[in-house]
């Protein structure tokens, strides 16, 4: 039995210590919002937050997460509201197929937390998440749109 | 422009008992807003449901991936509605649904850019029949004749007495109102709600990890599976070990399913990790000679093979050719590619001794259904498709492939919903990939540097061969000519040349080729623009100027928007234009790519213009949404699009060695949206065809290099 915290709240798990966080999340515990892309640290469709930093949670064993608190999308609103990424996200009309955006606005979080004022260079740099939907434009303008917030 | 249009009277029963009868879901499926049930609320029609609150629910046929297609419907039945579009909602009736009714939601494939632009005219006519039966409700109650009522955003007013009423108050009297026998549609001109650039309707939950797509579901009582199909296409399965895997932690079950092997255990993590331990061999059959380099040579004898098929003919080529001042050749090539949904293949199945139900993102949800039906053993009555929204279709979810999987492997387990999972790994190496083709190409110039005749071989694969053979036409597959068609509404080529000859010479290696998003248009517009520019340097001409010289006008007025909107021939010191048109989906599409080449044959895009006369503009922000999005798909391909195939098997397994553009790449993208109202052209596609010509026509722009063979990272960019 392993416990770990998610959005403040502790879960206890039998799964195997070395499954990664992401399928610990989306099997065991149900949160879906973390989503499978490529299993393989390319893609940012799992980012989550450990101690408010983006990692992606393919590569993240479940035994190696410790007392360290995981936010995962589910857990970005508080008492029901938005955060200014998600709103901003809303605001410019993001989502296509939304497959990817969960990580997206994970990573987008983490960056305006350390950069609360990016420039399109620390968006391209902090922004390595991958899109099919190509939704790109609107991820940068949401953003700069967060940052002003 | 106002139509008539004559309803067929069976296509509006009410019928809300058809709706609740014989396909109950089993299980409650948390689907969110997308499927919410309102069978416990009579419809007005098949289109409009009212509920007393004044919810109003739209129903949906078609599959949303992310392309818009369901706010835009919504959007065209809402405006014939007359209903208040911030109280409105969408559901998908189920294909079985369909089915029993009579085909009452016609077709549910959703591909081709065909969401809109063939279902326009009956899911307006959905909506206007509603708002007339809703208004005659009223006037019934209220004892006055209709034609003294009028709708607006779902109130309706009694002119004389000033009388007023909301839908959700008279939707059950209209259930049981008479349908018409014609309705009125509104002129474009007067939309409210169409033609607007309005929000999505399906946004929110995109953006909480509440939106749940087929990958998410979890049903009581759910079992994970994943699965190994054989590496190459064609291949047997030969045998495998279950007893080396079967106990392993969570597995439940180790089955085969036809010349794949799949394990079934709690949680896709035990069952991905056992599939990975189990051991298992494939006789990989003829395909398993083939690599990458045979194919190449085998396309490369279709270029000037005898026999090919005609796509369009003028004049006799071949001889104004010859008998040209200058002539001008150039071979060009494209590769296989992957679709690379970002949400992986998935299906979720359920089979008992006398039904069969699956849920799941489909792109045809009436295509999944035979395929549910014929793996399940039952009658198609007895099968349903919940659709799930999709994690991007690309024309990959067309195919039902993973949904005969899940069927199959559900078969083998009665009563136990099983939900298959695809690893990137196998969808990477088990698809329908983009066909693989070469083009040869030549033309003859008079003095004046006139085209006087020109030849275009394609060699290379059919689609229709590979996945419907029965569409063939006499062997010819007359899908590989879009773009190129003499003529027609879908695709026409782009230019009067007096001596044309274009033709197809089919060779289909083992690999499956499959629609991929823009299809055939994408390399049949690399191959047309960027030759047209070659010709244009033969001609010591100005692309620009050489292609108004001989392009048909309406393809013309939106190369020229472009053109001007982008200040073509005035790019920024070390910044250079390349132009690209062409018609595809009913629309007329053009780009201008601006980019620049350092010394080191870095390559950056720095912004493209976009035109788009795709006839009605349904909403102009996801247009532009889907046209910015056309360039993230089409340069992902040209720059690092290339599947490769060794001893038959595919050799990109995952990202890592299959790359895509991500944010920094991604250069501005401009639009312009000039609809000339009197069609309806596709838009999802149609833009993706021409990003490749005009980042290449900007590279030789740049560099004096003329790629000609896809993607452009295996090329070296600096200088010549
Ligand atoms: S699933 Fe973790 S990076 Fe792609
Ligand atoms: S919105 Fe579809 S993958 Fe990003």
């Amino acid at each position: 039995m392993v416990a770990i915290t998610i959005n403040g709240k502790v879960y206890n798990t039998n799964a195997d210590p070395r499954t990664p966080l992401l399928w610990v999340l989306r099997d065991d515990l149900g949160l879906t919002g973390t989503k499978y892309g490529c299993g393989v640290a390319q893609c940012g469709a799992c980012t989550v937050h450990i101690d408010g930093v983006a990692n992606r949670s393919c590569q993240v064993p479940l035994n190696s997460v410790g007392r360290r608190k995981v936010t995962t999308i589910e857990g970005l609103a508080e008492n029901g509201k938005m955060n200014k990424v998600q709103e901003a996200w809303l605001a410019q009309d993001v989502p296509q197929c939304g497959y990817c955006q969960s990580g997206m606005i994970m990573a987008a979080t983490a960056l305006l937390k350390t950069t609360p004022k990016p420039t399109d260079e620390d968006i391209d740099a902090a922004m390595t998440n991958i899109c099919r939907c190509g939704t790109y434009q609107q991820i940068r303008a949401a953003i700069h749109e967060a940052a002003k917030g | 422009m106002t139509t008539q249009t004559a309803l067929n009277r069976r296509t509006f029963l009410a019928s809300a008992a058809a709706v609740s009868g014989g396909f109950s879901l089993g299980f409650g499926v948390p689907f969110g807003g997308a499927a919410a049930q309102t069978a416990d609320v009579p419809e007005v029609n098949a289109w409009v449901v009212v509920k007393a609150d004044d919810t109003v629910v739209i129903r949906i046929a078609r599959s949303e991936m992310g392309q818009g297609t369901l706010t835009g419907l919504a959007q065209l039945v809402a405006e014939e509605l007359e209903c208040d579009w911030s109280k409105v909602t969408t559901e998908y009736p189920t294909p079985g649904q369909n089915l029993a009714r009579g085909r009452v939601w016609k077709n549910y494939s959703t591909g081709g850019s065909r969401g809109i632009r063939e279902s326009h005219d009956y899911v307006r006519q959905g909506g206007a029949a509603a708002r007339e039966m809703l208004v005659q409700a009223a006037a019934k109650e209220w004892n006055v004749p209709a034609a003294e009522c009028s709708a607006a955003n779902s109130v309706i007013t009694h002119k004389g007495s000033g009388k007023t009423t909301t839908y959700g108050k008279v939707a059950a009297a209209a259930a049981k109102i008479e349908p018409p026998k014609e309705v009125k549609l509104k002129d474009p001109k007067d939309w409210k709600i169409a033609g607007k650039g309005l929000k999505r309707l399906d946004t929110k939950d995109k953006l909480t990890g509440a939106q749940i797509y087929g990958i998410d579901l979890k049903l009581p009582g759910m079992l994970v599976a994943t699965i190994r199909d054989t590496p190459v296409n064609g291949g047997k399965l030969k045998s495998f070990d279950a007893a080396k895997v079967e106990k392993m932690p969570g597995v439940k079950k180790v089955v085969q399913v036809e010349n794949a092997v799949a394990v079934v255990a709690n949680t896709f993590w035990q069952a991905r990790t056992a599939i990975n331990a189990l051991p298992a061999e494939w006789d990989a059959g003829a395909g398993g000679k083939v690599s990458s380099d045979d194919i190449t040579a085998m396309l490369a004898e279709g270029l000037t093979a005898e026999n090919a098929f005609i796509g369009n003919r003028a004049g006799d080529a071949k001889s104004a050719i010859a008998g040209a001042v200058k002539k001008v050749e150039a071979t060009y090539s494209y590769p296989y590619q992957h679709h690379v949904t970002m949400e992986p293949m998935n299906c979720t199945a359920l089979w008992t001794a006398d039904k069969c139900e699956i849920w799941g993102p489909t792109q045809n949800g009436e295509a999944a259904l035979a395929a549910a039906a014929e793996a399940s053993g039952h009658p198609v009555a007895k099968c349903d498709v919940h659709k799930t929204l999709l994690g991007g279709g690309f024309g990959r979810r067309g195919r039902s492939d993973y949904v005969r999987q899940a069927v199959l492997i559900a078969k083998q387990m009665p009563g136990t919903p099983i939900k298959l999972v695809w690893s990137r790994e196998e969808d990477m190496t088990h698809c329908a990939y983009h066909p693989v083709t070469q083009c040869k190409l030549t033309a003859g110039l008079d003095a004046s540097g006139k085209v006087v005749g020109m030849h275009m071989r394609i060699s290379g694969q059919s689609i229709l061969a590979s996945l419907n053979p029965q569409g063939l036409q006499n062997g010819m597959d007359p899908v590989t000519f879009q773009g190129l068609n003499p003529g027609g509404a879908e695709g026409q080529f782009g230019y009067e040349i007096p001596n044309l000859l274009i033709d197809h010479a089919m060779r289909n290696p083992h690999v499956l080729a499959g629609f991929w998003r823009g299809v055939n248009l994408n390399h049949n517009a690399i191959y047309v623009e960027c030759f047209i520019d070659e010709m244009a340097k033969a001609a010591g001409q100005d692309p620009l100027e050489f292609r108004l010289k001989m392009g048909k006008e309406r393809h013309m007025a939106v190369l020229k928007a472009v053109a001007e909107k982008a200040g073509y021939g005035k790019a920024p010191a070390g910044h250079f234009h390349g132009l690209a048109q062409i018609m595809g989906f009913g629309s007329y599409v053009a780009a201008c790519a601006e980019v620049s080449v350092s010394d080191q044959g870095q390559l950056k895009i720095h912004k493209i213009v976009a035109g788009t006369n795709c006839g009605h503009a349904v909403n102009p922000a996801q247009i532009e949404r889907q046209i910015a999005g056309s360039f993230v798909y089409g340069l992902t391909a040209a720059l690092y699009g290339e599947v490769t195939v060794k001893d038959g098997a595919i050799e990109q397994t995952n990202f890592d060695t299959y790359n895509m553009m991500r944010i920094d790449e991604m250069p501005k993208v401009e639009c312009v949206i000039m609809p000339t109202n009197d069609f309806w052209g596709g838009v999802g596609e149609p833009t993706i065809a021409v990003a490749a010509p005009a980042v290449l026509n900007a590279i030789f722009a740049a560099t004096g290099k003329r790629v000609r063979s896809l993607p452009v990272m295996n090329h070296d960019l600096r200088k010549a």
